[in-house]
């Protein structure tokens, strides 16, 4: 999403919670519901502010996350760009309906601001411990779209990606950031309307009474009417078959979850976003992501001072995890530094990817504070 | 009688792999009538309505008939339903909850609903026990009865739903039983009709999980309990309280005229946006409000 310079272009001074709200706003969003949770609450309370004031936008305080999520299904279903926002301990409860969500193809957009855990753990400092549990947080198997951003800047842009992504695909899509991504506070220039591409849902062409809500197409994804459009049709977490009516024949049970599955699978190049740092001659990677890529952003810079050509990888999409990014990169070099604040959930994929390839250092940190730039930078010229 | 079955057949779904889930002599076949009947007689179309259901038997009601129809996750229904009429506040939305889904697992939505008063119908389908996951005691077991999760009789009190809803605010509370079917269908269609959160207890009965461990062995024998005991609530309010024993007034219990939240935030969303538009002052809660809290509160209906 690069964006041409123009004066015109209004610039404000966010955090990066504010960002997501614009990033929100200009993606379409009309639908917010949530509980308050820190440190993702200022997104809630700028909805709060923001979406009455607009033609058709819609604000609610839900009693809880369980409800947050069930509302913005609810709204989804008909026919609104929703989105709700949460913590670690909230993002445990919304899992049921997460899954719900996933089930019947249900776009929504869930960020999870992550803080230390487990339970309430250290509700004001930064953490990345929720990335497994975005990926297999809700019951049974299932595809999921997980993105992450690093800046203010990236809030803005990663929230856009993901109703995109949510609406391209019809499934949820959950944008993790950390506690220091959230709140901290950077000017960004705030793009115009139209300047970025925006993706709707498609609605069916044919007839109400040819219309079936789950039917197989060219992408994967179905068509879907809003409630009340005259599009009357079934919507269950049951197993369904094309027409949304329960089934557990099993060449119909064999056809939906595998469709589920191909509408991610097949668009992997779409999805899978990522930034690439000096990669070209490096022989060390670092593969980093959310707030500790701009660490190792300044570590590279510091290496390279040193002597040592080292290149990172920052993931923007987490999950489908960008393989081929990580195959290559494992090619190129000795090895392999991937630092997080948990005790290894990503680097566990990396592993998975690059471990016969290249030999793999991890830099975990869960003690609430972020991984410095001379952390990272330690690892890469030490080894 | 035939132009009533075909009066329902026009609204069954006909691509549903029918026979439907219910027992023979289960009640909730007779709710999916009575709802029929009132959105008929409301002269609503099938396209404005939305039925959102929770999960057991009750929830499978929302499958059968032809409407818009969303089949939740457990005891969540009213979440849906909030976000669904939030959206979109032209909807009718009807939930329909079991006494599990409603009462347990849903109880603090229900209560939040109610509180917030968003414009749904709740339809409570209360058969006293979880019936689709084999005869576990709910939250509206009565005390000593026999299930499969209290073989030695149930020791916990059970919920009065008309008097938790009225208490947490409800726009109308009203209870009916699928045997006294003619004030049923009145009931669902005023409630379904009315602003606000609106809700139906429905005593239904439960043979097969529910009476079988508790000396009704048939479904008649269900049926005859509830005739005997689902009183109006004008002959119940007149019982001596040493006479009133098992028996539970039926009817209408409470009845008010707040805004839904929905219109209450049209009105908002309308004067943050045409300023200087005249807009009619926010409703303010009324002393005579509490006062019917209190009163429910205090006559103890059960």
């Amino acid at each position: 999403m690069a964006q041409k310079k123009s004066k015109q272009r209004k610039a404000v001074f966010a955090l990066g919670n504010e960002a997501v709200v614009e990033g929100a706003l200009l993606a379409g969003c009309s639908f917010y519901a949530g509980y308050p949770i820190t440190p993702s609450s200022e997104i809630m309370e700028v909805m709060a502010a923001r979406l009455p004031r607009s033609e058709d936008g819609v604000f609610i305080q839900m009693e809880d996350e369980i409800a947050s999520m069930g509302a913005i299904i609810g709204a989804s279903l008909a026919g609104r760009k929703a989105m709700t926002a949460t913590s670690g301990p909230g993002f445990s409860l919304m899992q049921e309906n997460l899954g719900f969500a996933c089930m019947t193809e249900v776009p929504l957009v869930v960020v999870n601001v992550m803080r230390g855990g487990p339970s309430t753990g250290l509700p004001t400092s930064p953490a990345q411990g929720d990335v497994q549990q975005a990926r297999w947080g809700t019951h049974g198997d299932h595809p999921v779209i997980v993105l992450s951003a690093s800046d203010v800047r990236e809030c803005l842009e990663m929230t856009i990606t993901a109703f995109n992504f949510a609406e391209k695909y019809r499934t949820p899509v959950i944008l993790l950031l950390d506690e220091i991504t959230a709140h901290t506070r950077e000017k960004i220039e705030l793009p115009e309307p139209g300047e970025l591409e925006i993706v709707g849902r498609s609605y069916p062409t044919v007839p109400p009474e040819w219309y079936k809500p789950y039917e197989d197409t060219m992408r994967g994804v179905s068509p879907m009417p809003p409630i009340g459009s005259g599009y009357r049709h079934h919507v269950t977490g049951l197993t369904h078959d094309v027409l949304g009516f329960p089934t557990q024949r099993p060449d119909e049970v064999k056809a939906i979850m595998e469709r589920l599955f191909r509408k991610i699978d097949q668009f992997y190049p779409d999805i899978m976003l990522v930034e690439e740092y000096m990669t070209e001659d490096a022989d060390i990677g670092v593969v980093a992501y959310g707030s500790v890529a701009r660490s190792a952003e300044l570590a590279i810079d510091m290496a390279r001072e040193q002597g040592y050509k080292a290149g990172l990888i920052k993931l923007k999409t987490l999950f489908p995890f960008p393989k081929p990014f990580v195959n290559r990169l494992a090619a190129r070099c000795s090895r392999i530094v991937v630092p997080e604040m948990n005790m290894g959930q990503m680097s566990r994929e990396v592993k998975r990817v690059a471990a016969r390839t290249t030999s793999i250092r991890t830099v975990n940190r869960i003690d609430g504070q972020i991984i410095t730039p001379t952390q990272i930078c330690k690892a890469i010229t030490q080894g | 009688m035939a132009d009533i079955t075909e009066l329902i057949h026009d609204y069954l779904r006909h691509n549903k792999k029918f026979p439907h889930v219910f027992c023979a002599g289960c009640g909730h076949g007779i709710v999916l009538g009575a709802l029929i009947r009132s959105i008929h007689a409301l002269g609503l179309s099938k396209d404005e309505v939305c039925i959102v259901a929770g999960i057991g038997c009750s929830g499978r009601i929302a499958a059968y008939v032809d409407f818009n129809t969303v089949h939740t996750t457990h005891g969540r229904a009213l979440t849906f339903a909030t976000g669904i009429k939030m959206a979109n506040p032209k909807l009718k939305v009807i939930t329909i909850m079991g006494d599990g889904d409603a009462m347990s697992i849903g109880g603090n939505h229900l209560i939040h609903a109610a509180r917030r008063n968003i414009g749904v119908t709740a339809l409570v389908l209360n058969n006293n026990i979880y019936g689709m996951t084999g005869g576990q005691c709910s939250a509206t077991t009565p005390q000593g009865a026999t299930t499969q999760t209290t073989p030695f009789g149930q020791m916990e009190k059970a919920f009065d739903i008309v008097t938790l809803a009225a208490a947490a605010g409800a726009n109308g509370v009203y209870r009916g039983s699928t045997f006294h079917v003619n004030m049923l269908d009145r009931l669902v269609a005023t409630a379904i009709e009315r602003p606000g959160f609106n809700l139906v207890e429905i005593i239904t009965p439960c043979h097969t999980q529910y009476g079988r461990k508790n000396k009704y062995k048939s479904a008649v024998d269900m049926f005859k309990w509830i005739k005997k005991n689902c009183v109006p609530k004008e002959k119940f309010d007149a019982l001596p309280e040493a006479d009133r024993g098992e028996k539970m007034p039926i009817g209408t219990f409470v009845e008010k005229d707040h805004k839904g939240l929905e219109q209450l935030y049209g009105e908002l969303q309308a004067r943050l946006n045409r300023p200087g538009r005249p807009v009619a002052e926010p409703e303010q809660p009324s002393a005579q409000h509490a006062e019917e809290s209190r009163n429910i509160m205090n006559k103890e209906p059960k």
